[in-house]
């Protein structure tokens, strides 16, 4: 899962970096195919080249060398709502058919069954990134039909889309998960089947979310980590397998 | 740090201890827990475990708040357990984004009633906060979120080093410190040293508050510990590990404040129940080049 989010980071982009597997998915790109990758975290650390794996996103290994450290004023007026940040990476313990994600309450917002942390920077990096990429594992309870709250929005609320709202960004164009990646469709934006991983099967991936899951006509298969992958997440990473394990 | 804390922070106050992951004043949130503060407004964009503790503490009625997590491990347990389930809320919660909290403390410290912002369309946040709001540009038609300036009454700081005057200066994260001191009516400032105005003045451009909004210097080294001071000291990161199984229990978290806040006359005695911090935590080198003031 995180070598195939690497994989979706050119070389030179600006990622609005969040915390989890995203921070180890853009420091494995910057190892491999994207040097050049710019990682702005929201604690205000541009072109932050950490040393070690952050374990969060205000560990000062982010400012040691980086080539900007500005205030968080900044990070959200100058970077952010100016569309300079060209990819975002969102994670949600929730995950709707149009790519709302949750990540605030399950269950009511007065009387939660399990209160979450809330939006952080999410609601405004789904809103102004020019494209999402969001990051979560595959199951029924995290993929239903409808989210409890949306915390960070989608391509579509209640049948309005994201551009009739007036957000910026295109919005969660790819989710990736453990089994398989789904992208919104052009004309829907609902998500879609799109690739496999190896061994996986369509059946699999549709029981997996909450609404009848549509497919691309062709299907892609996802190649498995390389070995220089595994070995950069293993061994120079995450060594203590912060973010690996399971 | 008492007299501050006696001084400046008062029952029902609206409180900001601020800094993002970064300069978190625990040495003043332990002071008010001590201190037996009641009924406070804490507004932090990141509760963090200094308000987790607060709350357990019984100091909070209200939490105004972005994203209350513990990063990178999990929750903050004394939190959820305020919040969820079918009983009444024990803590009351006015929510927002980050870009939310920056905006309310920006219009605070311009003296703005409120800050427009391009967010919320399509989130279900202004639903559940009616004080985020729209308003129309008078100049482009455009509808715009709006939120409402934050003015605390007390805002404490943690900060690398200050003069006797409360000239501070910050570097590493800056989060939104100076927003949120310049929108409050008190200032308290926290330094890890206190350093004569002549090395103020040597950088003018690293000083984030000037002394003229400052009400209090306090001079606490270790003082943001488990959080961290670029240069001095390195988070805690194994005490961040072990908050999640102490504030599972709330009779581990009293046994935690019994023991460290609580038992603890001050700060200096809080360090001296940990011998090994400096060992493990003391910042390596890693200087700044110097630049050219002159003219």
């Amino acid at each position: 899962m995180t070598s195939v989010a690497a994989r979706e980071l050119a070389d030179g982009e600006v990622v609005f970096v969040g915390i989890g597997l995203p921070n180890l998915a853009c420091n494995l790109a910057r190892r491999t195919h994207a040097p050049h990758l710019v990682l702005i975290y929201e604690s205000g650390a541009v072109g932050a080249v950490p040393e070690r794996l952050p374990m969060s996103i205000g560990d000062p290994a982010l400012v040691t060398g980086s080539l900007m450290v500005c205030g968080m004023a900044d990070v959200f007026q100058l970077m952010l709502q100016n569309g300079r940040i060209e990819v975002g990476f969102l994670g949600g313990a929730q995950v709707d058919q149009y790519g709302n994600l949750n990540t605030t309450v399950i269950g009511s917002y007065q009387h939660p069954a399990v209160r979450l942390p809330g939006s952080g920077g999410a609601a405004e990096i789904a809103i102004h990134a020019r494209r999402t990429l969001v990051v979560s594992k595959l199951s029924a309870r995290t993929f239903p039909a409808r989210v409890d709250f949306v915390t960070s929005p989608g391509m579509r609320r209640d049948g309005v889309t994201r551009h009739e709202l007036g957000m910026p960004g295109a919005g969660p164009v790819k989710v990736i998960t453990d089994k398989a990646v789904l992208e919104a469709d052009a004309a829907t934006g609902e998500l879609v089947l799109a690739a496999l991983y190896p061994g996986v099967e369509e059946a699999e991936v549709g029981a997996g979310v909450g609404w009848p899951l549509r497919c691309r006509p062709r299907l892609a298969r996802i190649d498995p980590p390389t070995a220089t992958e595994l070995r950069l997440l293993r061994e120079v990473l995450d060594p203590k397998r912060l973010y690996l394990r399971g | 740090m008492r007299d501050a804390v006696a001084r400046f922070v008062r029952d029902s106050d609206t409180v900001v201890i601020e800094g993002f992951t970064h300069l978190i004043c625990f040495a003043a949130g332990h002071e008010i827990i001590r201190q037996g503060r009641r009924d406070l407004t804490l507004c932090r964009l990141t509760p963090d475990l200094i308000y987790d503790q607060m709350i357990a503490a019984g100091c909070a009625r209200k939490l105004v708040f972005s994203w209350a997590g513990n990063p990178g491990v999990g929750s903050l347990h004394a939190f959820r357990r305020a919040v969820e389930g079918k009983q009444a809320p024990l803590l009351e919660l006015e929510e927002y984004s980050h870009f939310g909290m920056v905006a309310r403390f920006s219009a605070g410290a311009a003296r703005l009633p409120f800050w427009p912002l391009r967010d919320y369309m399509g989130t279900d946040l202004p639903r559940v906060n009616p004080r985020i709001q729209s308003v129309t540009c008078p100049y482009t038609g455009e509808r715009l979120a709006t939120v409402p300036a934050l003015n605390p009454d007390v805002t404490i700081i943690h900060a690398q080093r200050a003069d006797a005057d409360g000239n501070t200066q910050i570097w590493g994260l800056v989060g939104v410190q100076k927003e949120a001191a310049f929108a409050s009516a008190r200032v308290i400032v926290v330094v890890e040293q206190l350093v004569d105005e002549t090395v103020i003045r040597s950088d003018p451009n690293r000083t984030a508050i000037p002394g003229m909004i400052v009400d209090a210097v306090v001079v606490e080294p270790w003082g943001a510990h488990p959080s961290y001071a670029q240069g001095y000291y390195d988070r805690d990161n194994d005490f961040y590990l072990a908050w999640e199984a102490i504030s599972r229990d709330p009779g581990a978290i009293e046994r935690y404040l019994g023991e460290f806040v609580r038992g603890v006359p001050d700060r200096a005695t809080y360090l001296a129940k940990q011998p090994g911090l400096a060992a493990r935590l003391t910042a390596q080198p890693h200087l700044a080049g110097a630049v050219n003031y002159g003219f």
